[in-house]
C-alpha cells in the first residue's frame, strides 16, 4: 500500500532536489574558481562591532551551567508526558492518576537526589 | 483500557528491580557518600528478590499487558539468569571499586537500572518497548563505563561507547520507523502476519530491515561493527567489562532471535546468506585477534566477538530447536564470561601486577590457589567448548542445529574456528599450571570471589551434565 | 504541488542522511552530539508523518519516548563530555586515542 503511494509524486520532488542541489553547487562553484582570494590580518579576524577581540569565544564555562543545563534537559522533556495525560484525564480514570502519580513520584526522587548532591546549590 | 492482576504479577520482577534502584539511590543518598556498602546490600537483595519472582513464572506462556509482554520460558529463563548475573556483579565489585580508588555508590542503582533494561527487552513483545529496554540499559552502561572519572582511559571509553550506541540506536529507530510504514505496527506478531500474508520486499521493506540488522549489528558487536567494542572493554571499569560482555549481549541476541528469527521470519530467505557471512566472519575476526593479545582482558573482549559468531550460526540455522540451542549457549556463554572475567579481575589484584592485565599475572597461581586455578580451569574449558561443561553441549545444539538444516559451511567453520580458539583458552591454563610462578604470589582472597566463582563454576558443570531443564524451558517461545 | 506522505519521509531520509554525515565527517564532539539528535529528530518526523497519515496515534505515542530517551542521551553524553573537557582540555575526537586496537 505504502509503497504505491511513495512514487506518485516522488519523481517531481526528486528533479526539484537536484536541480537545487546543482543550481546551487554551480554558485559556490563558480565563486571559488572565479572570486579573488584576498586575506589579511585584519580582514581575518571576528567582527566585535568595531572592538578589538580580547579573549577566545571558546573560553571555558563556569561547570555550574552546564549541570543546571543538564538537569533542565531531562525534567523538560518529562514533563512532555503531562500534556497528553491532561488531554485525555477524563478517559484514564484513576488507573491513569495513579500511574501517573508514580512516574512523577520517580521523577522527584530524581530531583531529591540532585538537590542532596548540591547540583542546584549556586554558590 | 487497563491492567489485571496477571498483568501486574508477570511484570513483577521488573517493578522489583525499580523499587530496588529507587532504593538504593535514596540509600546512597542518605549515606552521604562516605560508604556504599548499604547500597550494595540492597541491590544484592533487590537482585535476589527479583531473581525468585522470575523463576516462580516457570511453566507460564502467555501475552501481557495489553499485547506489548511476551511471559515464556525465554523471558523466564533470561530474567533469572540477567538476576544472576546483576547480582553476582554486585557482590564481587566492592572489592575491585575499592582496588581501583572508585567511590561512588551510584554505581549499584545503576547496575540495577541497566539489569531492569535487559528484562524489559528480553520480554517486549513490540519495537518500541524493546526500544525503551535497549536505551534504558545502554543509557545506564554509559555511566558505568566512563564511571571512573579520574582515569582518562574510562571516561574516552565511556564517550566512545557513547556515540557509537547512540549511533547505531538512531539507525535501529529509523528501522523501527520504516517497519512501521510498511506493517502499518510495531507489534512482533502484526509483523509476522504481515509477512506471511506478503512475503515479497519493497524498497521500503529491504531499507527497514537493512537498518534494524545494522543496529543490531553494532550492538552485538559482529563485523564490521565490531570495532568499538574492544576498545570500550579495554577502558572500562572490570566489573563492568565482565558485566556488559555477558548481560547485555545476551539480551540483545535474544531480541534479535525475536525480531530476525521470529517475526520477520517469513522473509527469512533474503538475509540468511547475509547473515551466514558475516557469522563466518565475525569468528575468523574475533579468533585471529586474539590469538596475538598479550592483555588478557582484549583477549577476553576478542573472544566475546568470536562467541557472537558461533551464536549467530544458531540464528542462522532458525527453527525453533535452533533458537532453543542458541538460547542454552546464550546462558553458558553468559555464565563462562562473566566467570572467567571474575577471576581475572581477582588475579590482576595480586600485587605488582598493577592492574594491567598481563598473561604473565598469571603464572604459577594455580597450585598457590586450588579455588582459582580450578574455576578458571573450567570456565576456559567451557569457552573451548570441551564436555562436561556447558560450553560443550552449546556448541553441539548449536552446529548441530545448523547441520539439520543445511547449513553445513556455517558448521564446519564453526568447529574449525573453535580448534583456533582453542590456543589462546590453552595458554591460559598453561601459564597457570606449568609456569614458575614469579615474585609474590599472593593474591586478595575476598569471600563475595569464592561465592562467584564456586557458583558459576558449578553451575557450568551442572547445565552441562544436565541440559534437559533448560532446554525444555528455552524451547517455550511464545507465539 | 501538494505536500504528501512521501515528501515528509523523503525530508526526513535527507536530515536523518545529514546527520549520519555529520557523526562520520565532523570532528567536534558536541557537533557528532548534535548530528545525532538531528538523526533521532528525522525519525520522530517519519513517524509523525506516518501517524497522521494512517491515523495511527501509536506513531505519536513513539515520538514522545523517543525524545525523552534522546534527552536522557543527550544529558549523559553532556556529562561524559564535560569530564573529558577536565581531562584533555579540548572536545575534539581527537582526543580520543588512547585506547586503539
Amino acid at each position: 500500500m505504502i509503497e504505491s503511494i511513495l512514487d506518485n509524486n516522488l519523481i517531481t520532488f526528486l528533479i526539484l532536489l537536484v536541480s537545487v542541489g546543482a543550481l546551487v553547487g554551480l554558485f559556490i562553484g563558480l565563486s571559488v574558481f572565479l572570486g579573488p582570494k584576498r586575506t589579511s590580518k585584519v580582514k581575518d579576524s571576528p567582527f566585535e562591532c568595531g572592538w578589538i577581540v580580547t579573549t577566545d569565544a571558546w573560553r571555558p564555562f563556569p561547570i555550574k551551567y552546564y549541570l543546571v543545563a543538564i538537569l533542565f534537559i531531562i525534567f523538560d522533556v518529562e514533563v512532555a508526558f503531562l500534556y497528553p495525560w491532561a488531554v485525555s484525564f477524563g478517559n484514564l480514570g484513576m488507573a491513569g492518576f495513579i500511574s501517573m502519580m508514580v512516574f512523577l513520584a520517580i521523577l522527584f526522587v530524581g530531583l531529591y537526589y540532585a538537590i542532596k548532591k548540591r547540583v542546584l546549590d549556586w554558590r | 483500557m487497563s491492567y489485571s492482576l496477571t498483568d501486574i504479577f508477570g511484570v513483577l520482577p521488573e517493578l522489583i528491580l525499580v523499587v530496588t534502584a529507587i532504593t538504593a539511590i535514596l540509600v546512597d543518598v542518605a549515606s552521604k557518600g562516605k560508604d556504599s556498602s548499604a547500597t550494595m546490600l540492597v541491590t544484592a537483595v533487590g537482585f535476589i528478590v527479583s531473581g525468585i519472582a522470575a523463576i516462580s513464572g516457570v511453566g507460564t506462556i502467555g501475552v501481557l499487558m495489553n499485547g506489548a509482554v511476551f511471559q515464556d520460558g525465554f523471558t523466564t529463563a533470561f530474567r533469572a539468569i540477567f538476576c544472576l548475573i546483576g547480582f553476582l556483579t554486585a557482590i564481587f565489585s566492592p572489592a575491585y571499586l575499592h582496588f581501583r580508588n572508585i567511590r561512588l555508590g551510584e554505581y549499584y542503582p545503576l547496575l540495577t537500572m541497566s539489569v531492569l533494561g535487559m528484562m524489559v527487552m528480553v520480554g517486549a513483545a513490540n519495537l518500541l518497548l524493546f526500544f525503551i529496554g535497549l536505551e534504558t540499559m545502554s543509557i545506564s552502561l554509559y555511566i558505568l563505563v566512563s564511571l571512573n572519572r579520574t582515569n582518562s582511559k574510562s571516561i574516552e571509553a565511556g564517550m566512545k561507547y557513547l556515540v557509537m550506541g547512540a549511533f547505531s540506536s538512531a539507525f535501529m529507530l529509523y528501522g523501527i520507523a520504516l517497519m512501521f510504514a510498511v506493517v502499518g505496527s510495531i507489534n512482533y506478531n502484526d509483523i509476522t502476519n504481515y509477512f506471511l500474508a506478503d512475503p515479497t520486499l519493497g524498497p521500503l521493506t529491504i531499507a527497514a530491515v537493512a537498518l534494524l540488522l545494522t543496529g543490531f549489528s553494532f550492538k552485538i558487536a559482529v563485523v564490521p561493527f565490531q570495532f568499538w567494542s574492544v576498545d570500550v572493554y579495554e577502558g572500562a571499569p572490570a566489573t563492568v567489562t565482565a558485566f556488559m560482555s555477558t548481560g547485555p549481549k545476551a539480551a540483545a541476541f535474544v531480541v534479535f532471535i525475536r525480531v530476525f528469527g521470529i517475526a520477520l521470519h517469513p522473509v527469512a530467505s533474503h538475509w540468511t546468506l547475509l547473515l551466514s557471512w558475516i557469522a563466518i566472519l565475525t569468528m575468523v575476526f574475533g579468533n585471529v585477534a586474539a590469538l596475538r593479545q598479550t592483555n588478557i582482558k582484549r583477549m577476553l573482549a576478542y573472544s566475546s566477538i568470536a562467541h557472537a559468531g558461533y551464536l549467530l550460526v544458531g540464528i542462522v540455522a532458525g527453527n525453533h530447536a535452533a533458537f532453543a540451542a542458541t538460547g542454552y549457549y546464550l546462558a553458558a556463554y553468559a555464565l563462562m564470561n562473566l566467570g572467567a572475567f571474575a577471576a581475572v579481575i581477582i588475579v590482576n589484584q595480586r600485587h605488582g601486577t598493577d592492574g594491567s592485565y598481563r598473561f604473565d599475572a598469571l603464572k604459577g597461581l594455580g597450585f598457590a590457589h586450588p579455588l582459582l586455578g580450578i574455576s578458571l580451569t573450567i570456565f576456559m574449558l567451557s569457552l573451548i567448548g570441551l564436555p562436561p561443561t556447558a560450553g560443550f553441549l552449546g556448541k553441539l545444539y548449536v552446529f548441530s542445529a545448523a547441520i539439520e538444516t543445511g547449513h553445513i559451511v556455517l558448521a564446519v567453520a564453526g568447529l574449525l574456528n573453535s580448534i583456533i580458539a582453542t590456543y589462546y583458552y590453552l595458554r591460559v591454563i598453561v601459564l597457570m599450571y606449568m609456569a614458575k610462578p614469579e615474585g609474590d604470589t599472593t593474591i586478595p582472597r575476598p569471600l563475595p570471589y569464592a561465592i562467584t566463582l564456586i557458583v558459576l563454576s558449578v553451575l557450568i558443570l551442572l547445565i552441562g551434565v544436565f541440559p534437559e531443564p533448560v532446554i525444555s524451558l528455552m524451547i517455550a517461545v511464545a507465539p | 504541488m501538494q505536500i504528501e506522505l512521501a515528501h515528509y519521509l523523503l525530508l526526513s531520509a535527507v536530515l536523518f542522511g545529514i546527520g549520519v554525515m555529520g557523526v562520520l565527517t565532523r570532528k567536534n564532539l558536541i557537533v557528532i552530539m548534535m548530528s545525532i539528535e538531528l538523526m533521532l529528530n528525522a525519525v520522530n518526523l517519519t513517524f509523525i508523518a506516518l501517524a497522521r497519515y494512517s491515523a495511527n496515534i501509536e506513531g505519536q505515542v513513539i515520538v514522545f519516548f523517543v525524545l525523552c530517551i534522546a534527552a536522557a542521551e543527550i544529558a549523559v553524553g553532556l556529562a561524559i563530555l564535560i569530564a573529558i573537557w577536565r581531562h584533555r582540555g579540548m572536545m575534539s575526537i581527537d582526543s580520543l586515542k588512547q585506547l586503539k586496537w
